[in-house]
């Protein structure tokens, strides 16, 4: 695994986070005394049960949403709206339709004023890394989801983010192509390093990507627990059939049926929905 | 920022995705094909009969109506002739004028409507009053308003023309996804690059069923704008066939109008499609 000697930063700190939607009479919080601490570099899982808060976390670091107290900081600065540091892979359909798929990549370059040649030859590189050299004039609507996801992998990591948020960025995809991205993820991971937040309701997925894994409780999400996972690197597939493994997934397993009594709710995405982008 | 789509705006006749459809005919199949073809002769047939009989019903008479026949030899004389085509040119530049107007109006406002709420509060008012007046009542004013009576003519094609671009450039903008505003922002586009880069290229499929449409009322409006003429246009040339009691130029008159207002919406689809190649390739959200 190549490391850069550079170290790029990436440490995320929350600290009695509590976030808050919805608007008058209907608003609650979603997410509350949240004490969150990621090094740099660290690969962490965000697992919980669906609507409890982990895509509205993401958008707080994602400077999307604002707290309604506590603080969340980047390397030590207060985190205020959206910058291309901390780069967000979303679960589908964010590409933007009418881009090619290799100006897809090269729109954050763009955005930095970098030459028209130059971000085409870097965007090359970047869907060279994700496999999809051959792929750059097609439109998104011309590629099949794993595709997609990867040309969103891209597209943030062009950026060189100190954080990639990724909110269940393969979790509208066959079984197949998920392990494959997956792999994908960490290989990538491997020769660009950042700090990842990574939200699942897989616990195999968990297991095989994170060193860390955070699970929440239902709403309002609470860190329930804080699991260090400790598998050696690169990872291998068959790491699944590890007795330590299923120990961790049996765990996990508990955890995550603590409170059996929590209602199903609505799975929104809060980012975008009326009122809740807290800045302009 | 952009809020749902307010039941009193949504914009008649829009597909909710409606890429430009200019090959409609080239895919549809031989038997709805034939269908169509022998409608449209039962119609002929229909109305040949009507006025080469004269027939009179008391509430409604064919008596002074042309057949087919006479108007397509009327059309022939006229197309042969040096009077159709300062007619013609005379309206071209009259409704590209209203037409082009409206694009620059419309799009203009219906961005800022669909995208900020102030703009929307200030502008919606004033135009949900202006929106249903009708075009022959805009004319006493337009001539008032207006030094040339070119230029008033073109604004009443105006008013036929902004209102579908504007309602279906609003509709275009609050339709764009929420979470592709949220990505590109995280990608480092400020306001402008915004506007620029994600709104305005999500909104143009939309934008441009309302131009098609809004060309169409620009036609549509045409004639009623050309009463204001002295002398050309070919609204003016079918109200002064009727003078002249020149009925077959009379129906050569509407039918023309009718052609021309397909054919430049047929063109603002196919401008359109061209514009939005990727629209057509579904799945685009
Ligand atoms: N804009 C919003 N307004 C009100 N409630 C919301 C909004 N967005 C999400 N919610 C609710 O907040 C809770 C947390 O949502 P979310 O963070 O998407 O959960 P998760 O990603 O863990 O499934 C859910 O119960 C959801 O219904
Ligand atoms: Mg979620």
């Amino acid at each position: 695994m190549t490391k850069p000697a550079r170290s790029i930063g990436g440490h995320v700190a929350l600290l009695g986070g509590v976030i808050r939607l919805g608007r008058g009479a209907a608003a609650f919080d979603v997410v509350e005394d949240i004490d969150l601490d990621i090094a740099p570099e660290q690969f962490v899982c965000l697992l919980g049960p669906s609507g409890c808060g982990k895509s509205t976390l993401l958008g707080a670091v994602a400077g999307h949403l604002s707290l309604r107290s506590g603080r969340v900081s980047l390397d030590g600065r207060d985190i205020a709206g959206p910058h291309p540091d901390r780069g967000i892979v979303f679960q589908h359909h964010t590409l933007f339709p009418w881009r090619s798929v290799i100006d897809n990549v090269a729109f954050g370059l763009k955005m930095k004023g970098v030459a028209k040649r130059e971000r085409l030859a870097e965007a090359r590189d970047f869907l060279a890394q994700v496999g999809l050299s051959g792929f750059e004039d097609r439109y998104p609507a011309e590629l099949s989801g794993g595709m997609q996801q990867r040309v969103e992998i891209a597209r943030a990591l062009i950026n060189r983010p100190r954080v990639l948020l990724m909110d269940e960025p393969f979790g509208a995809l066959d079984a197949q192509t998920r392990l494959t991205m997956q792999e994908l993820l960490l290989r990538v991971w491997g020769q660009n390093r950042t700090t990842i937040l990574f939200v699942t309701h897989d616990i195999d997925e968990a297991l095989f990507l994170a060193d860390r894994i955070v699970v929440m409780t239902p709403r309002p999400g609470r860190i329930l627990d804080d699991l260090t996972i400790d598998f050696a690197r690169p990872r291998q597939r068959d790491l699944i059939s590890s007795p330590r493994f299923t120990t961790l997934k049996r765990h996990c397993l508990t955890l995550l049926h603590t409170d059996p009594a929590g209602l199903p709710l609505p799975r929104l995405t809060p980012i975008g929905a009326p009122g809740a982008l807290g800045r302009a | 920022m952009t809020a749902s789509v307010t039941a009193a705006f949504a914009p008649a006749g829009t597909r909710s995705r409606g890429p430009a459809r200019l090959g409609v005919l080239r895919r549809l199949p031989a038997q709805r094909l034939v269908l169509r073809g022998t409608s449209l002769l039962a119609s002929l047939a229909a109305w040949h009969l009507l006025a080469n009989g004269k027939v009179d019903l008391g509430i409604v008479s064919f008596r002074n109506v042309p057949t087919p026949i006479e108007a397509a030899q009327a059309a022939l004389a006229l197309f042969r002739s040096p009077i159709l085509w300062p007619h013609l040119g005379a309206s071209l530049v009259r409704v590209m004028m209203g037409f082009l107007a409206a694009l620059a109006v419309g799009i203009g406002l219906g961005v800022a409507i669909g995208r900020f709420r102030l703009a929307r509060d200030l502008l919606l008012p004033p135009l949900e009053v202006v929106r249903p007046i009708p075009a022959v009542a805009w004319i006493p004013l337009a001539i008032l308003m207006f030094p040339s009576s070119e230029l008033s003519m073109a604004f009443i094609t105006f008013t036929g023309a902004v209102f579908p671009i504007l309602l279906n450039t609003v509709h275009g903008v609050e339709t764009v996804s929420p979470r592709l505003v949220a990505s590109a922002r995280s990608l480092g586009a400020g306001r402008a690059a915004i506007l620029r880069e994600v709104i305005l290229p999500g909104a143009t499929p939309s934008i441009v069923t309302g131009a098609a449409i809004g060309m169409g009322t620009a036609w549509f409006c045409l004639v009623t704008a050309e009463m204001i003429s002295g002398q050309y246009g070919i609204g003016y040339f079918t109200w002064e066939s009727y003078t002249l009691q020149n009925y077959d130029n009379i129906v050569v008159g509407m039918l023309l109008i009718g052609l021309l207002g397909m054919g430049s919406s047929l063109l603002v689809r196919g401008i359109g499609s061209l514009l939005t190649p990727w629209a057509a390739l579904g799945g685009a959200r």
